[in-house]
């Protein structure tokens, strides 16, 4: 069977004053239908804009596909148009975001932009828009799908006058409009308060079970990948280093990137064992290290991790690792 | 202070530097305003020594050639007393120039310090300079210009008064929330933590960083002064003839239309140049220096 | 709401009286002396004394300050030398001619530089939007009174299309007033003879009055739609599903157009200022034209009127404007 969404080495670069940054360097990943997938990685790995590839919103120019495919059900999404990509955006795969704040139209009504949605996707595949009494409704029906209260009365308020939880299920609501296959999550937890966070990772968690969805969660936080992902890859400077599913790799991660990420996590069992950093920081983008871009900062570097970039290969059923050294 | 916390603020200006001129470059509207501004400049400056006719910027009366259409000796023809234009309007330049520079400056050397206290000293002194200033935007431009040249008396003289009385509030306005804004920013509180005085900080910080909007302004409104005070003279309020200022020049000239209708040519088309190159670039240099700010 | 609409309300209050203040000094603080621009250009000495104390100028400062409140207050603008009537009866005579037109150009303004605006920032840096941004500097950079001339002249002299100048021609009795304004009152007699000559003498003059104001309209829209479409509720609108036309004209737009309120606000009054050029070069018979040959005259009280009330004219704008933010953004009607 074909898997629901494949990346094929993907590569994305963003073209700056200062040179051209190669942001994504050669993407390989797969997911199953219903399958969960977590992206874990510091900030300014790529995982952002690989999530935005998967709905074609990163903008270009400066950015730039420099070669692979994504493909969703079998076809190329990169090869697609605009007008193509409109009947897959919110129907097919939906997007949730981080920050709930500035991801809301301040001017508009709740009602109004989930109206605006749900005729949007009646108008993407080339329906009629249904009456906006319809489309309320059913906006009412998503709201109380995300467990928020009124919904009614909700349509009527404006971003402002809700918490930040409660504006993430509003966007929650929404990229379920569509009825979508594929739910990408980009650091949805990121920007709430902690108590919210567990509740709305709960939700996702919920729906995703629910409806069987596949689910994309990009995240810093490997709690967050652990609460809601089966598998999980680790990106580090534009590259996947490792894949694997998300028990294996947290009890035992091979790659070095992955062993520091992990040794990075304050251990609450075992709170004598201080976390430990990675040193150094994460590289220029724009004159990337030669070989594998981690080596400056890796502990078992040597001379063949300078100049050889290792492949992601497969070590163990399920597992695979981009390291020249590390073994099973 | 420490050393990094200044480093923040001072970003490698070199590599600053090369962006901004990258940026300015590329733009095709900024080159065009910043070749019609050295024009303008140049004009002004060798002036006097390129006029073809220089004894006809006083105004010499040779009413045998007036009026003449544009031909070999007079590109672009003569005025009702047998001048050179192309002599006039080349020297109206320099006026225009002056002026535009003059209440520009003067406007900024009222606004830019009383700005700053504002901002800085806040509470009641704030207060009192900032309700000072709306008196002065509580009626638009122009007119009030107007109504304070009709208090002075006309001429070139009372004209710049008025106009840098009416522009001199835009800066107190701008600096103030300049000053205001730098305030909240943690490198300032960081300096302030550090020990740095209230000059140091002055210099150091807010006056850099509200160079950048000041100069974006002042390109601009050295333009629109010089369409003011064009103004003033069309309307018969700011200088008269025979100066060779282009408003004033204008004036004139509208009383010869339709059969001369040259006359008016020259004058607007060098109003219109030497403003459109101001704003051209002001705007590109809004675009580099300061691309968050409003424009309009 | 409330609370919101009574301090705007306030405020304007508050500016009107700096403008009373402010046109109360520009009469004292002249070097001239103010009775001898109160008497005339042409007044003798004991004229002068005269003025002096048919004015009350001989009294203190507070006193005169005083009287120039309670006479403002009973729409006493003082008395026009020129015209030999009060000054309020000429500014009520001249006034719908100048609004009349200012309303035309601000229509013509909107209208057009919000539409070109958004264009602009959805072709940002091609072709049409060099285009758009080299005619919007132009438009702020040509001098009106020059534009003015030239339109004259390629229009009415060499073309014979359109009038050079007034509202009407000479020849043409104006029709009874009813609002003041000639297009509105031609209709309303049903008189559409009259609708197309009055129509034929505003165009020129609008236009002239209109392009800076479309000028920095389309300027402002645009870089609002700019920053707009690059904002985060646009990511998410497109995620959603949300047309491309909606998304613009909507959830785009609605953002971009309050700071282009805000310039619209400013321009109002802008152009009542700007109207002075205008009507000089178009013999246009409102308050523009008044003041200008007052104060070439020496005539003082009507400048003083005419500032007055573009001074209004201005904060009033800028109230409409604060009130339309309060109903356009939901974050302000809070407290």
């Amino acid at each position: 069977m074909t898997a629901l969404l494949e990346i094929a080495d993907y590569r994305l670069a963003f073209d700056t004053f200062d040179g051209t940054a190669q942001v994504l360097d050669g993407i390989d990943l797969a997911l199953e239908a219903g399958g969960t997938l977590g992206i874990v990685g510091e900030t300014g790995c790529g995982k952002s804009v690989l999530a935005r590839s998967l709905m074609a919103l990163n903008p270009m120019p400066p950015a730039r596909v420099v070669s692979g495919q994504i493909r969703f059900r079998g076809s190329d999404m990169l090869a697609m148009s605009e007008r193509e990509m409109r009947r897959l955006r919110g129907r097919a795969i939906s997007m949730v975001f981080q920050d709930p704040a500035s991801y809301l139209n301040p001017l508009l009504a709740i009602g109004t932009q989930m109206e605006d949605a749900i005729r949007g996707q009646d108008a993407a595949v080339g329906d009629r828009q249904r009456p906006r009494a319809a489309a309320r409704a059913r906006a009412a029906e998503l709201l109380a799908a995300v467990g928020l209260p009124e919904p009614a009365r909700l349509l009527d308020s404006h971003p402002h006058q809700l918490s930040g939880g409660m504006r993430q299920r509003v966007l929650i609501a929404m990229a379920l409009a569509g009825d979508p296959v594929l739910l990408v999550a980009d650091e949805p937890t990121t920007a709430l308060d902690v108590t919210v966070q567990a509740q709305v990772l709960a939700l996702i968690a919920r729906l995703v079970a629910d409806r069987g969805l596949a689910l994309m969660l990009i995240t810093h936080d490997l709690g967050v990948v652990a609460a809601a992902c089966a598998r999980v890859a680790v990106m580090y400077a534009g590259t996947v280093v490792e894949e694997a599913p998300t028990a294996d790799l947290l009890s035992r991660p091979l790659h070095p990137y992955a062993r520091g990420l992990i040794a990075a996590v304050p251990d609450l069992d075992h709170p004598e064992r201080r976390p430990q950093g990675i040193a150094g920081s994460i590289p220029s983008l724009i004159t990337p290290p030669q070989g594998c871009r981690f080596h400056p900062r890796c502990p078992i570097a040597t001379e063949r991790c300078r100049s050889e970039k290792p492949l992601r290969r497969e070590i163990l059923p399920g597992r695979s690792i981009a390291c020249h050294h590390a073994a099973p | 202070m420490s050393a990094a916390a200044e480093e923040t603020v001072a970003a490698p200006p070199r590599r600053r530097l090369r962006l901004a001129l990258w940026l300015l470059g590329r733009s095709f509207s900024s080159m065009l305003g910043l070749f019609l501004v050295t024009v303008i400049v140049l004009l002004a400056l060798i002036g006097p020594w390129i006029v073809p006719y220089p004894d006809h910027v006083a105004g010499a009366v040779n009413l045998a050639n007036k009026l003449q259409p544009p031909s070999a000796a007079h590109w672009l023809g003569t005025d009702e007393v047998g001048n050179d234009i192309l002599t006039r309007v080349i020297i109206g330049a320099r006026i225009s120039l002056l002026v535009g520079i003059g209440i520009t400056f003067a406007a900024a050397a009222i606004g830019v310090p009383l700005g700053i206290l504002a901002g800085l000293a806040g509470g009641r002194l704030r207060e009192a300079i900032m309700r000072f200033t709306d008196l002065f935007l509580s009626v638009p431009g122009l007119v009030l210009a107007i109504a304070l040249v009709a208090a002075l008396g006309p001429g070139i003289v009372n004209a710049m008064i008025a106009l840098i009385l009416v522009w001199w509030p835009g800066y107190v306005r701008l600096a103030e929330s300049k000053a205001l804004s730098i305030r909240e920013e943690p490198f300032i509180e960081a300096a302030r933590v550090a020990g740095a005085s209230r000059a140091r900080i002055l210099r150091r910080h807010v006056l850099p960083n509200s160079l950048s909007p000041l100069i974006v302004k002042m390109s601009m409104d050295i333009g629109q002064a010089i369409l003011a005070v064009a103004s003033l003279g069309f309307i018969g309020l700011g200088a008269k003839p025979p100066t060779p200022e282009w408003g004033a020049m204008i004036s004139i000239a509208r009383g010869y239309l339709p059969d001369w209708w040259w006359y008016a040519m020259a004058p607007g088309v060098f109003i219109y140049l030497a403003v459109l190159g101001f704003n051209l670039l002001g705007d590109g240099l809004r675009d580099i220096l300061d691309p968050r700010s409003n424009r309009g | 709401m409330l609370g919101y609409l009574l301090r705007r309300i306030g405020l304007a209050g508050l500016m009107l009286f700096g403008l009373v203040c402010l046109t109360f000094v520009i009469s004292n603080v002249a070097p001239s002396d103010p009775a001898a621009l109160a008497a005339g250009p042409d007044a003798g000495r004991s004229q002068i004394e005269q003025a002096r104390r048919d004015y009350g100028l001989d009294k203190p400062l507070p006193e005169q300050f005083l009287r120039y409140l309670t006479d403002l207050a009973h729409g006493d603008f003082g008395r026009s030398i020129a015209t030999g009537r009060p000054v309020g009866t000429d500014l009520a005579r001249y006034f719908p001619a100048t609004l009349e037109l200012v309303i035309l150009a601000m229509a013509l303004g909107v209208l057009l530089g919000v539409p070109l605006g958004v264009l602009s920032a959805l072709r940002k840096d091609g072709p049409a939007d060099h285009a758009t941004r080299i005619f919007a500097v132009s438009g702020i950079a040509l001098p009106p009174f020059w534009f003015g001339l030239l339109l004259q002249l390629a229009f009415a002299t060499w073309l014979g299309l359109l009038p050079t100048s007034g509202r009407l021609s000479v020849f043409t009795e104006p029709p009874d007033p009813i609002t003041g304004l000639l297009l509105v009152d031609s209709l309303l007699h049903g008189n559409t003879a009259l609708f197309r000559e009055a129509l034929s003498h505003i165009i020129l003059p609008a236009i002239v009055l209109s392009l800076p104001c479309l000028a920095s309209i389309l300027r402002v829209n645009r870089s609002e739609m700019v920053e707009a479409l690059r904002m985060d509720y646009v990511t998410a609108a497109r995620a959603h599903g949300v047309t491309p036309w909606r998304i613009v004209m909507v959830h785009a737009l609605k953002n971009a157009m309050l700071p282009t309120l805000a310039m619209i606000g400013l321009r109002w009054g802008w152009m009542m200022s700007s109207t002075v050029l205008v009507e000089t070069v178009f013999d246009w018979p409102g308050i523009g034209l008044y003041a200008v040959s007052s104060a070439i005259a020496g005539d003082f009280k009507p400048v003083l009127g005419v500032t007055l009330i573009v001074g209004l004219n201005f904060m009033i704008a800028n109230l409409v404007v604060d009130l339309l933010y309060g109903v356009l953004d939901p974050r302000l009607r809070r407290a």
